[in-house]
C-alpha cells in the first residue's frame, strides 16, 4: 500500500468500526477511533502475520491489552483477510464469536483479553520464550492509559527490563481520558515517560495519528539493545469525528441515526481531501 | 514429624509430595528443554533450588509478583513451553485468581499451576498463609482440572502426566512427608479416584494429605468395630469421578468426605451435589475446616483440632454409621 492508501485505509477502518458499533448498538467508540491508526500501521506495515497461516510459530505477536477497543481490532483483522467482514454483522449478537472483547475463537486473535492489566504479562512470557528459542519475531501489546494503574502492569514492566526484552514493544494509546474523566483526575500517572525510563524501558513518543511516525518507531527497534521498547502514542479519543473528539460521552457512546450519518459524512469528506 | 500414630510396619514412609514434584520435574527436564518452572521467589519452598542450579535456563524468576507469575506463564505456554507456575497455594489461587481465570483457563493456555505448601501446611503462620479456599474458587472456573495427590506415587504420576497434559491444570501439594497408601495399585489417571482400601459397609472419600488419616480411620473401623470401609483418594476434584461415586453410593452405605479445605465449596460439596442430584440418600457428612476463624498450630495440630485424624475420623464415621440405624 502507498502512503496515501494507508491514510485512506485509516478512514475506511473508522467508517467500518462505526458501522458495526451503530448496528450492534454497543461498542467502545472513542477508544477504538483513538487506536485505529495504530492498528492500521501494525497490521499493514509492521506485523509479520499471515491470515492463511496464523499459527505460524515465527509470527510476530500482537496482544491487545485494552481489549474493550475490540471493534478497531476486528475491522482491521477483517480488512487483512483474517475473516470475511460480513461476519461482523453479528457483532455482540447471541452466540456470535464477535463479542465485545477479543477472543481466540476469532482468527487472528492471540489471547482472550478484556480485563485490564493482563496483556503485558502475557507478552513478557511470549518475549522470554522467543529469547530462549533464539527466535527473531517481535511481541507487541497495546495498552490503554486508563489501565496503567493496574498493579500487574508494573509487575510486568519490572520483569521485562529484568529479562532485557528488547523484542517487546508496548504501545500506549495515550488519549489521556478514561470513563470517569481525564487520567489526571481519575489517577494521576504523572510522567509516564519518566516512570518507564526509571523502570528500565527505552521510550519514544510519537503522534499516534501520524502513520509515518508510528511506522518508523515500530519498525526500527530495538530503540536500545537490551531494553524493552515503550511507545507513547499521543492520541485523541474519538479521533476523526469532530463531535466525538475528546468528548467523554463517546467512551462507549453509540450514535443516533443522525449522529451516525454526520460521522460518516465527515469521514467521507476527509477521504476526499486525501 | 508426628503423623497421628503412624505405624511404619503397615505403610512405607515417603517424602513430602512437593519434594517428589521437584525431583520428578528435575528428572524430566533433563530430556525436555520445553519444561520451564516459573517462580515468585518461591524456588526454596518449592524445593526447586537443585532444579535451578542444574537447569538455570529452565527457570524463570519473576520475583514476588503472583499476577505476573501467572500472566508470564500463560505467555510461555502459548509459545509452546511446558510452563509450571509454582507458588504457595494461598497466594497463587487468590492473588492471581483473575489471571488464572482469564489468561490460563479462558484463553486455554495449558499452564501447570502448582500450589505448594497447600491447605494448612503453613499452619502456624495464620490465615494469610492458609489455602482453604482454592478448591472452591477454582472449581467455579471452567476449563481447569484440579488435582490434590495423596501420596508420593500419585504425585509423581500427576507430574509426569501434567507435563504432557494439553489443558490447564492445578496441582495442589503439601510439605509433610507422606506414606505410600496402596502400593498394590499402580494405576493413576486424572479424573479417576484411587481406592486405597476396600470395604462395603462405609466409605471415606478424601483427597490430598487427608487421605492418610482417612486410611488410618478405615483400618481402625474394620479392626476395632468390624466396619469394612472403603477409602478413596479422590485426587481429582474436577472433573470428579462420578462413576466411582455412583458405584460406592449404590449399596446405600454411609459416606464421609474429608478435605484440607473449608467445608464450603470443596470436595464434600462436589460429592454431595452429584449424589443428591442423582437421587442417592446415603447418610453423608463433610469433614473439613469449618467456616470460622481458623485455629493455628502445626498442620497435625490443626488436623487434630478439627477431627481430621485417624481417631477423629473414626469417631465421625461411627456417628454417621450409627445414625442410619
Amino acid at each position: 500500500m502507498t502512503d496515501r492508501e494507508m491514510k485512506l485505509k485509516s478512514i475506511y477502518l473508522r467508517k467500518s468500526l462505526l458501522k458495526y458499533i451503530y448496528k450492534a448498538k454497543a461498542g467502545h467508540t472513542g477508544g477504538s477511533l483513538s487506536c485505529t491508526d495504530i492498528l492500521n500501521v501494525l497490521y499493514n506495515r509492521v506485523l509479520n502475520v499471515d491470515p492463511k497461516n496464523f499459527k505460524n510459530p515465527d509470527r510476530d505477536r500482537y496482544i491487545q491489552s485494552k481489549g474493550h477497543c475490540v471493534e478497531a481490532l476486528f475491522v482491521t483483522l477483517a480488512d487483512r483477510g483474517f475473516f470475511p467482514e460480513s461476519d461482523l454483522e453479528t457483532l455482540c449478537q447471541y452466540q456470535s464469536h464477535y463479542i465485545g472483547h477479543p477472543t481466540k475463537k476469532v482468527n487472528g486473535v492471540e489471547q482472550n483479553t478484556g480485563a485490564l492489566g493482563h496483556g503485558l504479562p502475557i507478552c513478557v512470557g511470549e518475549a522470554i520464550a522467543a529469547k530462549l528459542d533464539n527466535k527473531t519475531h517481535r511481541v507487541f501489546t497495546l495498552l490503554g492509559d486508563g489501565e496503567l494503574p493496574e498493579g500487574s502492569n508494573w509487575e510486568a514492566f519490572l520483569s521485562a527490563s529484568h529479562y532485557k526484552l528488547d523484542n517487546l514493544y508496548a504501545i500506549l494509546d495515550y488519549n489521556k481520558q478514561q470513563i470517569t474523566g481525564s487520567n489526571e483526575e481519575v489517577m494521576n500517572t504523572g510522567s509516564v515517560r519518566d516512570k518507564l525510563e526509571t523502570f528500565g524501558w527505552s521510550v519514544k513518543e510519537v503522534d499516534g495519528h501520524n502513520l509515518k511516525e508510528l511506522e518508523e518507531a515500530l519498525n526500527n527497534g530495538p530503540f536500545e539493545t537490551g531494553k524493552p521498547n515503550f511507545i507513547i502514542a499521543h492520541t485523541t479519543k474519538g479521533k476523526g469525528v469532530s463531535y466525538m473528539e475528546s468528548n467523554l460521552k463517546w467512551h462507549h457512546g453509540v450514535p443516533s441515526p443522525e449522529e451516525y450519518e454526520l460521522a460518516q459524512s465527515e469521514l467521507t469528506e476527509a477521504e476526499a481531501e486525501i | 514429624m508426628q503423623l497421628d500414630n503412624i505405624e511404619e510396619r503397615d505403610l512405607k514412609m515417603g517424602l513430602a509430595n512437593q519434594v517428589v514434584f521437584a525431583k520428578t520435574l528435575e528428572e524430566l527436564a533433563a530430556n525436555d528443554k520445553a519444561i520451564l518452572v516459573v517462580t515468585s521467589d518461591s524456588r526454596g519452598s518449592g524445593k526447586l533450588v537443585p532444579f535451578a542450579e542444574k537447569y538455570p535456563k529452565q527457570i524463570v524468576e519473576v520475583g514476588i509478583a503472583e499476577q505476573n507469575l501467572v500472566g508470564v506463564a500463560a505467555g510461555l505456554a502459548s509459545a509452546g513451553k511446558k510452563a509450571f507456575a509454582v507458588s504457595p497455594a494461598c497466594f497463587l489461587s487468590a492473588r492471581a485468581l483473575e489471571q488464572i481465570k482469564n489468561d490460563i483457563a479462558y484463553s486455554d493456555n495449558p499452564v501447570k499451576l502448582v500450589g505448594i505448601s497447600a491447605g494448612v501446611s503453613y499452619g502456624a503462620l495464620g490465615t494469610t498463609h492458609h489455602s482453604l479456599h482454592d478448591f472452591a474458587v477454582l472449581r467455579a472456573i471452567n476449563n481447569l482440572t484440579i488435582v490434590a495427590p495423596a501420596d508420593n506415587f500419585e504425585t509423581e504420576q500427576a507430574v509426569r502426566k501434567a507435563v504432557e497434559f494439553k489443558k490447564p491444570i492445578y496441582l495442589r501439594l503439601g510439605k509433610k512427608p507422606m506414606p505410600f497408601l496402596n502400593e498394590a495399585d499402580q494405576s493413576f489417571e486424572f479424573g479417576k479416584g484411587r481406592v486405597v482400601r476396600a470395604g462395603e459397609d462405609l466409605a471415606i472419600i478424601a483427597n490430598g494429605e487427608t487421605v492418610y488419616p482417612a486410611w488410618l480411620a478405615g483400618k481402625a473401623l474394620e479392626e476395632e468395630h468390624g466396619i469394612k470401609t472403603t477409602v478413596v483418594s479422590m485426587h481429582t476434584i474436577k472433573p470428579l469421578d462420578t462413576d466411582l461415586l455412583e458405584d460406592i453410593a449404590a449399596n446405600g452405605r454411609p459416606i464421609l468426605t474429608v478435605e484440607e479445605h473449608m467445608v464450603n465449596g470443596g470436595l464434600g460439596e462436589a460429592c454431595a451435589s452429584f449424589l443428591f442430584q442423582n437421587g442417592f440418600k446415603n447418610p453423608f457428612k463433610i469433614v473439613g475446616i469449618p467456616d470460622e476463624y481458623t485455629v493455628t498450630g502445626s498442620q497435625v495440630e490443626i488436623f487434630n483440632h478439627y477431627g481430621i485424624s485417624g481417631s477423629g475420623l473414626k469417631d465421625f464415621a461411627l456417628e454417621l454409621f450409627n445414625s442410619k440405624k
